[in-house]
């Protein structure tokens, strides 16, 4: 228990230095930019209760818009981000089938359920975030355009880190 | 009332989603006009020792570039020197220059944080309140003009650049001085903007300048960019037309802050005038 609490503080800190020193820097023709900070929700482990997921949620997303100047912002992405996690871990996972602290990462679920759980909830997160930032429907096409095109940075991005910390043994 | 906390706990996911929803749009809406003080931004204690920290790191990679701009803008200055100046009467007198008066000075001041990619951008630079910064300064570089200050804290400041959507800057054409107003364009490409609403008869030409016009809280005559399209889209019955921008603001590195020594007599003067009327 306290070595997750650790593990999940330190990845805090880690995504949330990577996003605002190098990630904010990086784009692709202004239409993709990854946010990668958001892989800190999706490993949280499955027991996590709703409250703290989403009080979790709601001080990253701060903590993220006091460094992007958006107060608020981040922080209605990701409680958006929080409700759909919920939501999909109930539909796909059935939470007697673990024994000890399961958690939500490529190592332990397999590729094809991390991958469509990344894709899905990036594009919830992305879709909310971008329409919120630019608060018109007059620019929708270019909206979705860098809703999609961010999204497959972000995955990418999680895919990869996903498998620099793959610990084989772990897997049954 | 039991089946009602029963009904609250089976679906309390949607009730706390509800809850910290509401209040992070509540911040959203409340905080975003940039006129409130906030303290979840860049110019508070934390974030700004980072960026402070950080940008010093950063500064070292770009000295290159800095040394070029700075040699370059030191012959530009040089070559209005007095003493570069020919002088052809032989008879030596000094004069007493009493017809000008300084109305503009400069605040030098480095960006430690920038961004170019959202619909509306922001710049923090490391001078505030402390070396003389207020609000509605205008802000350029040795390029061009670069934007306005929008919050000052006791070291640091935001500038609300050119890449915004809420800026709107009175500009010029630089032959003809036709009036018209600058912004940024839609298409959120952070090389092009927008000078609307110039008078039909203006006939602006391909690569002619776009100055600042003496309006607003620039001196005259700093550049936008060129015009690089004549038939931009929209505008109605006026003209619209695309400009190409001076300033690479991915590669800002050093700006200077515009003290206008005048600004506050001119509000003031027209604030009476308004009052009388």
């Amino acid at each position: 228990m306290s070595r997750a609490i650790l593990v999940n503080a330190i990845r805090f800190l880690v995504l949330v230095f990577m996003q605002v020193f190098l990630l904010k820097n990086i784009t692709f023709y202004n239409l993709s930019t990854p946010y990668l900070y958001i892989l800190f929700i999706l490993l949280l482990p499955f027991e996590v209760p709703n409250i703290l997921l989403f009080v979790l949620s709601f001080l990253l997303g701060l903590t993220i818009d006091a460094f992007y100047d958006t107060p608020g912002l981040h922080a209605a992405a990701c409680v958006v981000l929080a409700l759909v996690r919920i939501l999909f871990i109930s539909i796909t996972v059935q939470k007697d089938g673990f024994d000890n602290e399961p958690e939500p990462t490529l190592s332990i679920m397999g590729f094809r359920w991390f991958f469509t759980y990344a894709l899905v909830l990036t594009l919830f997160h992305h879709f909310f975030l971008l329409n919120l930032e630019v608060f018109s429907f007059s620019e929708i096409q270019y909206t979705l355009s860098r809703v999609v095109l961010s999204s497959i940075f972000t995955v990418f991005l999680m895919l990869i880190s996903g498998l620099l910390f793959f610990r084989r043994k772990e897997r049954k | 009332m039991r089946n009602l906390l029963i009904f609250i706990t089976k679906y309390n996911a949607f009730f706390l989603f509800l809850i910290f929803e509401i209040s992070s749009l509540l911040i959203y809406i409340k905080y975003n006009s940039f006129q409130k003080a906030t303290f979840i931004n860049s110019t508070n204690k934390v974030t700004g020792t980072l960026y402070t920290q950080v940008s010093q790191f950063y500064a070292y990679l770009s000295l290159k570039e800095v040394n070029d701009s700075l040699a370059r803008e030191n012959a530009q200055l040089r070559g209005i020197l007095k003493s570069a100046l020919y002088v052809d009467t032989i008879e030596k007198h000094k004069v007493v220059d009493t017809t000008y008066k300084q109305q503009y000075t400069y605040i030098v001041a480095r960006v430690i944080n920038n961004s170019t990619n959202k619909r509306s951008n922001y710049i923090t630079i490391n001078r505030g309140s402390k070396e003389g910064i207020t609000k509605d300064m205008g802000v350029i570089c040795s390029s061009g003009e670069v934007g306005m200050v929008v919050d000052v804290s006791e070291h640091l400041a935001i500038v609300q650049s050119v890449l915004n959507k809420n800026t709107r800057f009175s500009a010029m054409l630089a032959n003809n001085k036709e009036i018209g107003s600058f912004i940024w364009g839609a298409d959120l490409d952070p090389k092009k903007g927008l000078l609307t609403d110039i008078q039909n008869d203006a006939q602006p030409k391909l690569g002619e300048q776009v100055v600042t016009s003496g309006y607003s809280l620039f001196p005259t005559g700093i550049p936008f960019g060129k015009i690089t399209n004549l038939h931009a889209k929209g505008g109605g019955l006026l003209l619209n037309v695309d400009v190409t921008l001076a300033v690479d603001f991915s590669k800002l590195e050093y700006v200077y802050v515009i003290n206008n020594k005048f600004a506050q007599e001119q509000t003031d003067l027209e604030a009476g005038q308004k009052k009388n009327e």
